[in-house]
């Protein structure tokens, strides 16, 4: 139960984190200047939205789940079930956010999946 | 239909500041870790008692490895929540996971590990799953039109 619980906010607390902060961005609206008062006065306007600090608490609690999990389980059992949250980010942008994941987008997902998969493999 | 999104039109290539922004993210995110790595390894940590707990972290934070990943790791941040503004999470997700390839050569060249070939061919296989995803238009939604103005009823709402 414990390694659900941990294991879930991992892959879904750390995506749906992102998604929040993705959401607020398109909020903000683009970039367009980067000088470093123009990124300041940028990142003071994504802060005034809610969504950018419920993602950002989701990925702190995600960040938590995860140094728990290593505490617990080996590295070897907690980082391939990490690139879980490839798929749930690509399902994520689809419903939450609304964006097209075209079949190309999901094979490249795909493929990454497996790429970061055969790294952690290769680094044990 | 009319697109106005700033990654381009579908099917369209990423612009040139996406793909700069992209690359920070692949180089600072993976930079800050292999530098706090090498900060947290130079510290013999004890937490208790409380002494030896203050002089753990006054020895973490005098460590320039520490700040120097602090600080890559805020540009990562930035970098990418810049980079969202502009283009698709579900683009932007897996491009940066080329930052796994760029970790295997930093902790290769500043921590002197070993690369495997299976993790070589791992590496190899992100950059042919980065490549198909930069085949995608990197944005799909339309810009929001006034998006300033949604900031101020967001933030009458609450």
């Amino acid at each position: 139960m414990l390694q659900f619980v941990l294991f879930t906010l991992i892959v879904v607390s750390g995506t749906g984190g992102e998604l929040c902060v993705s959401r607020a961005m398109k909020q903000v609206g683009e970039a367009e200047r980067f000088s470093p008062s123009a990124i300041a006065q940028f990142v003071c306007r994504a802060l005034r939205i809610r969504w950018m600090w419920l993602g950002v608490s989701m990925m702190a609690l995600a960040f938590f789940a995860l140094l728990g999990a290593l505490t617990i389980y080996n590295v070897s059992f907690v980082v391939p079930v990490t690139a879980l949250s490839y798929g749930a980010g690509a399902i994520g942008s689809a419903v939450f956010l609304r964006e097209h994941v075209s079949p190309t987008r999901w094979l490249g997902v795909g493929v990454v999946t497996l790429g970061v998969l055969l790294v952690f493999l290769g680094s044990k | 239909m009319k697109d106005d999104t700033a990654g381009g039109k579908p099917g369209s290539q990423p612009r040139l500041k996406t793909i700069l922004f992209i690359a920070i993210m692949v180089v600072a995110g993976p930079l800050g870790n292999v530098l706090l790595s090498r900060g947290m390894k130079q510290v013999r940590p004890s937490l208790w008692p409380l002494d030896q707990f203050l002089a753990t972290a006054f020895h973490i934070f005098a460590a320039p490895s520490i700040w120097m990943g602090i600080g890559s790791l805020i540009t990562f941040f930035l970098a990418n929540i810049l980079v969202l503004s502009w283009v698709d999470y579900s683009f932007v997700q897996p491009a940066s996971s080329i930052g796994y390839g760029v970790s295997a050569l930093l902790g290769y060249i500043i921590l002197g590990g070993r690369i495997i070939l299976l993790r070589w061919l791992g590496i190899a296989v992100i950059c042919t799953g980065v490549f198909i995803v930069g085949r995608t238009a990197p944005r799909t939604t339309k810009v929001l039109p006034g998006a300033p103005k949604l900031v101020e009823a967001e933030l009458e709402r609450s």
